[in-house]
């Protein structure tokens, strides 16, 4: 499961997209949006889910449930 | 834009007429509504003073750092630096880094090559702007690759302006060396606490090392940070101004604590400046009901800590795109939409020929000071109390009471006139009318004071003043601040020793909440 950004609560600070390892986050409309093929939950990477960790609206940054969970590659 | 097109700007354009230099001065005389003079915070009357001639050269001319300064020239902020990587308490991040601006304002986001652009257009239509500041509108060393290159184009297009930055000092560490290296010479950190229990009720968490920190640990990590980055610093003579937040009953008497420890690491100077929490800035100091200081308090404050070191009083948190003299904002005369389609020329002579005529306006002033204290050095008392002056620059009262903005603060006593702060206040008079409402507010905003000084005010709010005890002075209009100042506590001297009047105290007055902006 990927995560996803909500749009209405985004506040544009930019701050998730340089800590994604994958480049996974982008700028699209005024807000930021997350590739979901590109996520990889941070798994591989770091403990935590940079995104999450750094975005000051808590809760914006969340797991997009309607994808599959994210399968590390051996 | 490339950095070839703002080369050529900068070259372009060398010959000027005196005619032109003249009109440029005439129509930026009436724009500031700063002015005045007092203890410059750079720790000196008016001048040079005890400090060594290489820190002098760096903030003679600095708005920011000499009071003395800012109500000649001018700073600009660009908002080039969105995202941050702390929470403070006092903060939304909806709006701009309250570290710098006041809570609540909104600032355009421009890229680096826009706000390159925009400083060059500010810099050929404002010729005292000297100084270009990145605050945010979150933490420029959150965003450092978009900080120095907008410092880089800036830097290679117009070598005269200054160029400094403000930040939280979580990164700052790790960029001292590329600060140096860019010429920065002025660095703002804001400190709110040296004690991470109590750092803990200020700051949520940060962000550091790919990790989300909370609590004591959070608050442990970010002292260290910008203790180790302040000395850093100023080992390598960067000039460093500290900002720190009075928030009543949480870091207030902790604050005298933190002026020791960063003036034993070589800060310059301390800025103590209000929390402003209102509710609808939705954070989370406003939505819990902890109150901001009052005039009163903060002063106190300041007073405790200028024995320590120098203290800043002018400051007025302005907004991370504010352009023009402190205090007052012209950013929307240079929206990018409006910079964009400027025929920018940048010239240089023109900039110069304007400062070497501010100079000869504040060593004027400075002498007609001089001149004063020297004749008040009959009298003898222990009174001190505090006028108010409306003013919109270059050291005089000049501004009609119903059309200031805000309004300067000046001590009186044996020792002088001396500056310590502002109140903004609402134009009380719109379009010729005032309004019951307004005026009440401006009283309450100078209620600490004895007397104001303007240019001219009309015969009601006239009335209402001297109902409320403060005497409007109109008699020293468009003569400069200080020596009137203390030619009327001359005369209230003798007054009252003639027993003509009492001398009483003042109450305590109230600090505006609002964002300053233009639209004011
Ligand atoms: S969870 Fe990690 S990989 Fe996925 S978008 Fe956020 S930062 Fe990038
Ligand atoms: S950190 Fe949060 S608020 Fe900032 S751009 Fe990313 S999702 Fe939006
Ligand atoms: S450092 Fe500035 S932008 Fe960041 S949370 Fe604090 S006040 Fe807000």
């Amino acid at each position: 499961m990927p995560f996803k950004i909500i749009a209405s609560q985004c506040t544009s600070c930019s701050a998730c997209e340089p800590e994604c390892p994958n480049v996974a986050i982008s700028e699209k409309g005024g807000t930021f949006v997350i590739d979901p093929k590109k996520c990889s939950e941070c798994i591989g990477y770091f403990d935590e889910p940079q995104c999450v960790a750094v975005c000051p609206v808590d809760n914006t940054c969340v797991v997009d449930t309607s994808l599959p969970r994210y399968q590390a590659r051996a | 834009m490339d950095v070839s097109a703002l080369d050529e700007a900068s070259s372009a354009g060398n010959a000027v007429g005196i005619g032109e230099i003249m009109q440029a001065i005439a129509e930026h005389k009436g724009c500031g509504t700063s002015g005045g003079s007092g203890k410059a915070s750079c720790g000196s009357q008016a001048g040079q003073g005890d400090l060594p001639t290489e820190i002098w050269d760096k903030v003679k001319n600095h708005p920011c750092y000499s009071e003395e300064a800012h109500h000649h020239y001018a700073r600009m902020h660009v908002a080039v630096a969105p995202a941050c990587n702390i929470q403070c308490n006092y903060c939304n991040r909806k709006y701009d880094c309250a570290n710098e601006s006041r809570p609540g304002v909104v600032s355009e986001k421009l890229t680096p090559e826009q706000a390159a652009k925009k400083v060059l257009a500010v810099a050929s239509t404002i010729p005292q702007m000297t100084v270009l500041g990145i605050a945010g509108p979150g933490d420029p060393l959150a965003n450092p690759k978009k900080t120095f290159k907008t410092f880089e184009l800036v830097a290679k297009a117009a070598p005269d302006i200054k160029l400094c930055l403000s930040t939280n000092g979580l990164m700052l560490p790790d960029h001292v060396d590329t600060i140096a290296r860019f010429k920065i010479d002025h660095v703002t950190i804001t400190i709110n606490m040296v004690d991470p229990e109590i750092g803990a009720k200020i700051y949520p968490w940060i962000f550091y090392n790919h990790k989300r920190y909370t609590g004591v640990e959070a608050a442990k990590i970010l002292t260290d940070r910008q203790l180790q980055g302040l000395e850093m610093l100023t080992e390598r003579g960067i000039l460093c101004k500290i900002n720190s937040v009075m928030i009543p009953g949480t870091n207030d008497q902790h604050l005298v604590e933190v002026n020791r420890a960063v003036k034993s690491r070589g800060a310059f100077l301390h800025n103590i400046m209000p929390l402003i929490s209102a509710p609808e800035h939705g954070t989370v100091f406003g939505l819990n009901g902890q109150r901001g200081p009052t005039a009163q308090e903060l002063k106190a404050l300041q007073d405790a800590c200028e024995g320590e070191m120098n203290v800043m009083r002018h400051c007025r948190q302005c907004r991370a795109d504010a352009v023009g003299l402190l205090g007052e904002d012209r950013s929307a005369e240079f929206t990018s939409e409006k910079v964009m389609a400027m025929d920018v020329k940048y010239d240089l002579q023109m900039r110069k020929a304007y400062q070497a005529k501010v100079e000869e306006e504040r060593v004027a002033k400075v002498a007609a000071k001089q001149e004063e204290v020297a004749e008040l050095a009959s009298e003898m008392s222990d009174i001190k109390l505090m006028v108010a002056v409306a003013t919109k620059g270059s050291g005089l009262i000049n501004e009609h009471f119903g059309h200031a903005k805000e309004f300067q603060v000046y001590e009186l006593s044996m020792a002088g006139a001396k500056f310590v702060g502002h109140r903004r206040v609402d134009h009380y008079c719109q379009g010729g009318y005032g309004e019951e409402g307004r005026l009440a507010s401006v009283i309450r905003a100078i209620n600490d004071c004895h007397a104001v000084f303007v240019a001219k005010i009309g015969g009601c709010p006239k009335s209402n003043l001297l109902k409320a005890g403060i005497e409007p002075v109109d008699q020293y209009a468009h003569e400069f601040i200080e020596k009137s100042a203390i030619a009327w506590f001359k005369s209230y001297l003798d007054k009252m020793q003639s027993g003509e009047t009492q001398h009483t105290q003042r109450g305590d007055a109230a600090i505006r909440q609002g964002a300053l902006s233009s639209a004011a």
